[in-house]
């Protein structure tokens, strides 16, 4: 009679997850071993050929690349920012609420606005960066979404912003868990304030960093909205990310099959990245 | 989460359907759900009601056309009945290749009717009919067009009412029309043509010019490569590269038209879609002409058609057919026109008295319709999709200079030759 108590309380949320997210999963891998079929050719087993397919695509490859600066660009930077912004807006400051809005502000917009938002920023001329850099230095107008060099860290830049208050906010939690002896007792030894920030609150702040770095992974591969809006992946897909293509892939072109095979590698590719972070970062974390 | 509001959305308005109702008319309708035409055509919808008692249509809005391709063939998947749906003209061999849609000569087999598959004008029509019949009812269509800012022309002492005629025209006058401040910054650009979003569109028309449509009427053969075709896309990079006249890289779609009535561009090419929108806020007068030639003039259209769906009874094909022939009467059409810039789609529609009067008091308003006689189909083949990407990569890759015009174009052209091979 337990049992069957025990699992009727599992099915609900056992039905959610083995629908929207087990069966998707096991059937994605299913379909990238067939070919897209149409009324006219039907689909049938090729195999790994769907795979073979893909690594002779240069646009997997350049996106791939793409989205690895893309995760080096963003996830350090958007860190490092939320710890400094932590660190700050944890001690006695006038209007301190108020600061702690602002930073988290960013967060609360939904992405395609702030992509709605941005795109007037880098707007040539008559955008905003373009209109403070004449007025400041004189600079001439950049057409920051239009050249391919420029493209990928300015929509990182963007990234950065939006992201970095999120991760602040868990920085913030974990700063107020610490006991406030330690501060004390540091200062009666005569520590100096940022000795004991690296010998003392950095390393209890580890279990936080490795969350962190964990959510900011994933999002550096899972963030594409603001795509939709500033580049549609240009120019020439030089700000193209994995996600977007599997999109491009799946809607535009209907290649179903080469779709489910992409989104088999970022699966696997997010599966590897959350392992090796466990296992090298696990060490050196100090769980209380 | 669109989706997921146009589930609801279909779900409530399919229980609100009163019992009275004969026959249900659901179709998908490719805006953003409370846009300003959904007013518009709510108010088609309850009027043609209204004259047609036992037929309840329902329109859907699916957000872009995209969005609305998506949830069309979804619905179609899941048994949902949607016997009509306005989708983008260039997923005619999609949607044949999924075997989904109907010729519209299978229902409209009277004299009348037959008749009426005749009356849109024919460049609207290239982008509908395949092997001889007519899959798509033009309705919601545009062409580019060249929009000019008169101040400025007067400025650089150009005549305000010319515009440029032809590729050599453009060129000078847009030198003339830079402007740079004191540090040699330039305040305003000569021309602009945007190139993210729809490339492929604006090209078409760049090559068109130069004499060539890119692609074949069957749509398995793809025209990228010809010398003609390379000496267009040249002319798009010089007009960056060597006039500089035209910001080099690429020109970003979503803010031309900001661009454009900020006064930082005299010159723009652009959407007929746009037209009303630049009304509203241009603070100079501006005027709107065909685009320049080179051998000859040329434009694409563009926009959505009425496509009939296979899965259906013989009733709701009657009564799709009476509601799209009601829709795209002359005087409806010419309404439609002056409601949201796009053309309208037959010849008498410009023949009623309204659209005379609109178009006598804002001239602008028919330049589009005068550029049909030029005008070629918008790029659209089997493999769509794809086909449609490479010419976009190649052409945005030639205009940010990471490859010459020649090399992009081969390379595009090798590619969809490879993936339209199956298809001839």
């Amino acid at each position: 009679m337990k049992h069957v108590y025990g699992w009727l309380l599992l099915t609900p949320a056992a039905i959610l997850l083995v629908g929207f997210t087990h069966y998707p999963a096991a059937a994605t891998l299913f379909d990238s071993f067939f070919s897209t079929g149409t009324a006219v050719r039907p689909s049938r087993f090729v195999g790994f050929g769907n795979y073979a397919a893909l690594a002779e695509d240069p646009i997997f490859w350049q996106v791939l690349g793409n989205n690895l600066w893309f995760a080096l660009g963003t996830i350090p930077t958007a860190m490092a920012l939320a710890m400094v912004m932590a660190l700050w807006v944890n001690q006695r400051l006038p209007a301190r609420a108020l600061v702690r809005m602002a930073y988290f502000t960013p967060t609360v917009l939904p992405m395609i606005a702030v992509a709605n938002i941005w795109l007037f920023f880098y707007t040539p001329q008559i955008g905003l960066l373009d209109k403070l850099g004449a007025l400041l230095f004189g600079a001439p107008s950049h057409n920051w979404l239009g050249d391919p060099d420029l493209v990928l860290p300015a929509t990182m830049v963007m990234v950065v912003w939006k992201e970095a208050g999120f991760f602040m906010i868990f920085y913030l939690a974990a700063l107020q868990s610490l006991p406030p002896e330690l501060e004390e007792a540091a200062k009666i030894e005569g520590a100096s304030r940022w000795y004991f920030f690296r010998r003392v609150t950095f390393p209890l702040l580890m279990p936080t960093t490795l969350f962190v770095l964990v959510n900011a992974t994933i999002n550096s591969f899972k963030l594409v909205d603001h795509l939709f809006i500033l580049t549609k992946g240009g120019p020439d897909n030089a700000s193209s990310l994995l996600l977007y293509y599997i999109y491009q892939v799946a809607f535009s072109f209907f290649d179903t099959a080469a779709a489910a095979t992409l989104t088999v590698v970022l699966l696997v590719l997010l599966a590897v990245l959350a392992v090796a972070q466990f296992l090298l970062i696990e060490r050196r974390v100090h769980y209380r | 989460m669109k989706s997921v509001a146009g589930l609801i959305a279909a779900v409530l308005l399919a229980a609100a359907a009163p019992a009275r109702a004969d026959v249900e008319l659901t179709f998908y309708y490719p805006i953003a759900v409370g846009g300003p035409l959904t007013k518009v055509i709510d108010g088609y919808a309850r009027q043609f009601e209204k004259e047609h008692p036992g037929i309840k249509v329902n329109p859907i809005y699916a957000g872009n056309y995209d969005d609305a391709r998506i949830k069309a063939l979804a619905a179609l998947k899941a048994g949902q009945s949607a016997p009509l749906s306005v989708l983008y003209s260039i997923d005619l061999y999609e949607l044949i290749e999924q075997d989904v849609i109907l010729p519209w000569d299978d229902v409209a087999t009277s004299a009348a009717d037959k008749a009426w598959l005749k009356v849109f004008y024919p460049a609207l029509m290239m982008n509908g009919i395949y092997k001889g019949k007519v899959y798509g009812i033009p309705f919601q269509r545009s062409t580019i067009v060249l929009y000019w800012n008169k101040d400025a022309f007067k400025e650089a002492g150009l005549d305000p009412e010319k515009p440029p005629a032809n590729w050599n025209e453009m060129a000078q006058m847009a030198a003339k029309l830079v402007k740079k401040d004191a540090r040699g910054n330039v305040e305003r650009w000569g021309v602009m043509v945007p190139s993210t979003g729809y490339p492929y569109w604006m090209f078409q028309a760049f090559a068109r010019q130069n004499g060539h449509d890119l692609m074949n009427p069957e749509g398995n053969r793809t025209n990228y490569a010809h010398p003609d075709v390379i000496a267009a896309l040249q002319y798009w990079r010089d007009l960056g590269a060597k006039h500089k006249v035209m910001p080099q890289g690429t020109v970003e779609w979503g803010t031309l038209r900001q661009a454009f009535t900020e006064g930082k561009t005299a010159m723009m090419w652009h959407t007929t879609g746009n037209l009303t929108a630049v009304k509203d806020t241009a603070k100079f007068p501006f005027g709107v002409a065909m685009l320049p030639a080179s051998r000859q003039r040329g434009s694409p259209t563009g926009g959505g058609n009425f496509y009939l769906f296979k899965k259906t009874t013989p009733e709701e094909r009657k009564a799709a057919l009476a509601f799209v022939k009601w829709l795209t009467a002359p005087e409806r059409a010419a309404d439609w026109s002056m409601a949201t810039g796009y053309v309208a789609t037959r010849p008498d529609a410009y023949e009623t008295p309204k659209l005379k009067a609109y178009a006598a008091e804002f001239p602008q308003a028919v330049v589009a319709r005068d550029q049909f006689k030029f005008a070629t189909p918008e790029l659209s083949t089997f493999q769509t999709g794809r086909v449609r990407k490479l010419l976009d990569d190649a052409i945005q890759a030639s205009l940010t200079g990471q490859k010459t015009p020649a090399a992009a174009l081969k390379a595009a052209q090798q590619e969809a030759d490879r993936l339209l091979k199956p298809y001839r």
